[in-house]
C-alpha cells in the first residue's frame, strides 16, 4: 500500500524521531512510505483558536499534498482528527465545491497510526521490543474524536519485554487543549498536576501516548519536577527492535538500574 | 407585551404563518441586568478559583460521586443513544419550529385558565414579574430552583421592588443565605461543603427574619436537612405567590412541568394563590408522550438515578385545586439571537441537566463562579456568549481544552466542542471588523499561517528554530523564558529543538543518505 506520512508540524520541527519511528514502522510491515514534502501544517492551531480563515489557505495546500495516497497516516490523534472531522465542513464553508469534494476524500483516507495498523493493517504485532515498564495516556482526540479504542493498549500488549501498567483516571484530559496551554495556563497546570500524580503513581519509567503535543505537555511538566519518567511517543516504541546480538544496550541496562532505584 | 422576535410578524396577533429563521439580526440579551456576565475574564477568574483548596477539594469529591452515579445509570440502559437521538431529534423540531409551537403552547394555557406574558429580554420578565406580584399586594415569594429566573436576576428585581423572594430549593437556600451565587446549574451549592452550609444556616436563618437554626446545630445531614426545613415550612404556610421555572412545557395541552428532588417544588406549585412561571421559550415538548424521552435522560444525566422523587404537572389553573390564578412569562433573552446561528442553535436543545459540567476536567478544577454567568460549565461556554454576545464573553468560548467529554455526556447530543470551535471563530471575527490594530495573537497568528503557506518557508523557519538549541544547552531542556512564552514555561519545560527537522533528514536521506538505519529502526 502507498501510504503518505502526514508527519505533522509539531513532530517536523520538534521531534523528528517521531516521525522517523513512523516510516520505521510501517516500512517494517512492508509498505511504502511518501512523504509529500508540500506538506506543512494542518491548520489545527488555527482552527481551533478561531482562525479559520487564516487555515483555509492550509486547508488547501494539506488538501494538494496528499492527493493519490492511498492512505494518509499521522503520528497524532489530534491532527488526523481535524482532517476527518473538520476539513469536510471547512472546505464545505469557502464554497469551493472541488475543494469540499477532495476534503471529505481525503477525511475518508486520513488515519492516526495505532488505528491504521490495527483497523486497516490488522496488525497488533510489530515485532517492536521494548524492555520498560510503560503507562499509557489516551489523548482525547485519539479516544473521543476518532475513538481509536483499545488498538494503542492492544499494540504496547504485543511488544516484547514491555511492561504495561494501567493509568488511573486515564481518560481526564491532561490539560494541553493546544493555544489553552497558554491562554489557560493555570487551569492546564491544575490538570497537568493531577495528570502527573496518576503517571507518577503507576511507577513507570515512560509515559507514552499517540500525540507528541499532549505528550510535550505532560513530559515538560515531569521535566520541570525532575521526576525521571521520560514521554516517548507509541511510534517510538511500536518502532524500537531487540538489538540484533550481544549484550543489551545502555538504555536497557539504565532502565533495570532506575527500577532497582524505585 | 410584544411577541418575541422568533416572529418578525410580532404584534400581528395570531397569524402565525412563519417559519424559519428571522430576517434581522435579533438582539441579544441586554447589559446590565441578569447574570449571563462575569465582571473579569475566564482565566482571571479561574486563577483565584485554582488557589481555593477547599473548592477544589468540594469540587473534586461531589464531581466524581455525580460522575460515577451517572455513570452506573446510563449504563444499564442499553437504548441510550437511541434515547439521545430521539431527545436531540425533538429538540430540533421544535427548534425548527419554535414559532408555531409558541402559539400552540399560548392557545392551550389561556384556555385552561392561564394568561401568558411575552418577554423579549430580561428587564422586561423582571417588570412582568414585579407587576404580577404587585397586584396581589404581596410582599413576599417562595420560589422553585429555577435557572431561568437566576438568568435574568430577578431575585434582585423584586429585592428593588421591595419584594422578598425566598429560595426554597435546599442548595438555592444556601446560596442565597450565604449572600452568594449559584456554581452549579442542578447543584448550585456544590462549591460548599457541610461544614460551611452548617455555619451559614446558624448565621443567617434567623437574619433572612425566618426560623432561625436549632441551637447546636451540628453539620450532619440530617441535622442540616432539618434545619432548613422547620425554616422552609413556615415560608410555605405563609406564601401568597409562588415563582417557578419549567422544565417542561407541552405544547398540545399547555401543560408545564418541574422535575426536581425535594419536594419544594411541589410545595410551591400547590399551596399559594398565584403562580407564575418563567420558562426560556425554548423549553416545549410538541407532546405528552415526548416527556417518555426526557423523564428518562433527565434524572440519569443529571443526579444519576433512574427516575427523580418529584415530577410536577400543572394545566392551567383547576378550581378548588391548586393556584387560582397562572402566569406563564415566555422569556426570550437572546435564543432568538442563538437560534439565529445554524452552527450554535444546537445549544437550544440543553435541558440543564449539568452532566457536561460534572465530567468537564475545566469545570471539575475552577468551579462555576468562574464563569461569570450562571450557566458554567461546557454548555454555559456555548450558552452564555450566544445569548449574552460573543464580545460580552470572548474568553467562555477559550475555556476548555476540547477534550470532548461533555459531549459524550450530553443526553441530547449537543456538539459543545465543535460549537466552541465555532464560537472562538466568531469571536475572532468580531475583532477584526473593529478598526483597531489587531491583537498580538492575531499577528502571531496571521504571521504562522504565512510562514507554513509556502514549505520553503516553513523548512526555513525550523531551521532558524535550532536557535532555540543554545537555550537548552546546560540541561537538556529549556526551562522559564520571558512573556509571552512564560505562558509555557512557567509549570513546565520545552523540549530543545532538534538539530535537523523531520523534513530536512527527509531530504537528507532521499538524496542518498540511505534509509538502512531507519527501516532497523534503532533507538
Amino acid at each position: 500500500m502507498r501510504i503518505g506520512l502526514f508527519v505533522t508540524c509539531l513532530v517536523d520541527g520538534m521531534f523528528p524521531d517521531v516521525g522517523d519511528a513512523t516510516v520505521a514502522v510501517l516500512e517494517r510491515l512492508g509498505h511504502e512510505v511518501d512523504v509529500p514534502l508540500a506538506q506543512t501544517c494542518c491548520g489545527q492551531m488555527h482552527v481551533n483558536t478561531g482562525y479559520a480563515r487564516e487555515a483555509l489557505p492550509l486547508v488547501r495546500r494539506h488538501v494538494a499534498a496528499f492527493a493519490g495516497y492511498e492512505a494518509v497516516v499521522a503520528p497524532s490523534g489530534s491532527c488526523a482528527g481535524l482532517v476527518r472531522h473538520h476539513y469536510p465542513a471547512l472546505a464545505e464553508a469557502t464554497g469551493d465545491a472541488a475543494l469540499a469534494a477532495a476534503a471529505a476524500d481525503l477525511a475518508a483516507r486520513t488515519y492516526e497510526l495505532s488505528e491504521f495498523l490495527v483497523g486497516v493493517l490488522g496488525v497488533t504485532d510489530v515485532g517492536a521490543h521494548y524492555p520498560h515498564r510503560v503507562t499509557y495516556h489516551p489523548t482525547c482526540h485519539s479516544l473521543r474524536l476518532l475513538r481509536v479504542g483499545d488498538a494503542p493498549t492492544r499494540l504496547l500488549r504485543a511488544v516484547a519485554g514491555l511492561e504495561l501498567v494501567e493509568l488511573p483516571a486515564a481518560e481526564a484530559c491532561c490539560g494541553f487543549g493546544g493555544t489553552f496551554a497558554l491562554k489557560n495556563a493555570d487551569t492546564s497546570t491544575a490538570m497537568l498536576a493531577d495528570k502527573m500524580r496518576d503517571v507518577l503513581s503507576t511507577g513507570a519509567e515512560v509515559v507514552t501516548a499517540g500525540d507528541s503535543s499532549c505528550l510535550m505537555h505532560i513530559g515538560g511538566g515531569l521535566s520541570r519536577l525532575r521526576a525521571g519518567v521520560r514521554p516517548v511517543h507509541l511510534a517510538e516504541i511500536l518502532a524500537s527492535t531487540a538489538p540484533a546480538a550481544g549484550p543489551p544496550v545502555a538504555a536497557t541496562a539504565v532502565s533495570a538500574a532506575a527500577r532497582a532505584v524505585r | 407585551m410584544t411577541r418575541p422576535a422568533v416572529r418578525p410578524d410580532a404584534g400581528q396577533a395570531s397569524s402565525a404563518t412563519f417559519l424559519g429563521l428571522p430576517a434581522v439580526v435579533p438582539p441579544t440579551a441586554p447589559r446590565g441586568v441578569g447574570m449571563l456576565r462575569g465582571d473579569e475574564p475566564f482565566p482571571a477568574a479561574a486563577r483565584r478559583a485554582l488557589a481555593d483548596a477547599q473548592l477544589r477539594h468540594n469540587l473534586g469529591k461531589a464531581t466524581g460521586t455525580i460522575r460515577a452515579r451517572r455513570a452506573g445509570v446510563v449504563a444499564e440502559l442499553d437504548d441510550w443513544d437511541r434515547l439521545r437521538a430521539a431527545g436531540a431529534a425533538i429538540k430540533d423540531d421544535v427548534l425548527a419550529h419554535l414559532d408555531d409551537y409558541l402559539t400552540r403552547l399560548e392557545e392551550q394555557v389561556v384556555a385552561r385558565g392561564g394568561v401568558v406574558h411575552w418577554a423579549r429580554d430580561a428587564v422586561e420578565a423582571n417588570r412582568i414579574v414585579v407587576d404580577l406580584v404587585r397586584a396581589t399586594g404581596a410582599t413576599e415569594a417562595v420560589k422553585v430552583k429555577s435557572m431561568a429566573t437566576q438568568e435574568i436576576g430577578l431575585n434582585e428585581a423584586l429585592a428593588d421592588a421591595g419584594i422578598a423572594a425566598w429560595e426554597t430549593d435546599l442548595a438555592e437556600l444556601i446560596v442565597q443565605l450565604g449572600h452568594d451565587r449559584p456554581s452549579h446549574i442542578v447543584v448550585p451549592a456544590i462549591h460548599r461543603n457541610r461544614a460551611e452550609i452548617r455555619d451559614i444556616f446558624a448565621r443567617e436563618m434567623g437574619a433572612a427574619g425566618g426560623v432561625p437554626a436549632p441551637d447546636g446545630l451540628t453539620d450532619e445531614p440530617r441535622a442540616l436537612a432539618e434545619a432548613a426545613r422547620a425554616h422552609l415550612r413556615q415560608r410555605f404556610l405563609s406564601a401568597k405567590v409562588a415563582i417557578s421555572g419549567a422544565n417542561f412545557a407541552v405544547a398540545e395541552t399547555g401543560t408545564l412541568c418541574v422535575v426536581e428532588s425535594e419536594g419544594n417544588g411541589r410545595m410551591c406549585l400547590t399551596l399559594p394563590d398565584t403562580l407564575i412561571t418563567v420558562m426560556g421559550l425554548e423549553k416545549i415538548v410538541p407532546t405528552w408522550r415526548d416527556l417518555e424521552v426526557f423523564l428518562q435522560l433527565l434524572p440519569r444525566s443529571a443526579t444519576g438515578e433512574r427516575m427523580n422523587p418529584y415530577t410536577s404537572m400543572w394545566t392551567g389553573v383547576a378550581p378548588g385545586d391548586g393556584p387560582r390564578a397562572f402566569h406563564l412569562v415566555l422569556l426570550d433573552n437572546g435564543r432568538t439571537a442563538t437560534l439565529a446561528d445554524p452552527a450554535g442553535r444546537a445549544a437550544l436543545r440543553c435541558i440543564r441537566c449539568a452532566a457536561c459540567l460534572n465530567v468537564c476536567p475545566v469545570y471539575e478544577r475552577t468551579g462555576g463562579h468562574a464563569y461569570g454567568s450562571v450557566y458554567p460549565g461546557p454548555i454555559g461556554a456555548v450558552l452564555s456568549p450566544q445569548l449574552a454576545g460573543v464580545t460580552d464573553n470572548p474568553s467562555l468560548p477559550y475555556a476548555s481544552t476540547l477534550c470532548g467529554a461533555c459531549l459524550d455526556a450530553c443526553p441530547v447530543a449537543i456538539d459543545i466542542p465543535s460549537m466552541l470551535v465555532h464560537l472562538r471563530a466568531r469571536v475572532v471575527d468580531a475583532g477584526r471588523g473593529t478598526g483597531r490594530p489587531p491583537s498580538a495573537e492575531r499577528a502571531v497568528m496571521a504571521a504562522a499561517a504565512w510562514t507554513m503557506a509556502k514549505p520553503g518557508r516553513w523548512a526555513r523557519a525550523l531551521r532558524a528554530a535550532r536557535l532555540g538549541r543554545l537555550l537548552g544547552r546546560r540541561r537538556g531542556a529549556i526551562g522559564r523564558l520571558p512573556p509571552p512564552l512564560a505562558s509555557w514555561t512557567t509549570s513546565r519545560d520545552l523540549p530543545v529543538p532538534p538539530a535537523e527537522s523531520f523534513r530536512d533528514r527527509w531530504s537528507r536521506r532521499q538524496a542518498g543518505d540511505g534509509l538502512g538505519s531507519l527501516r532497523e529502526g534503532q533507538r
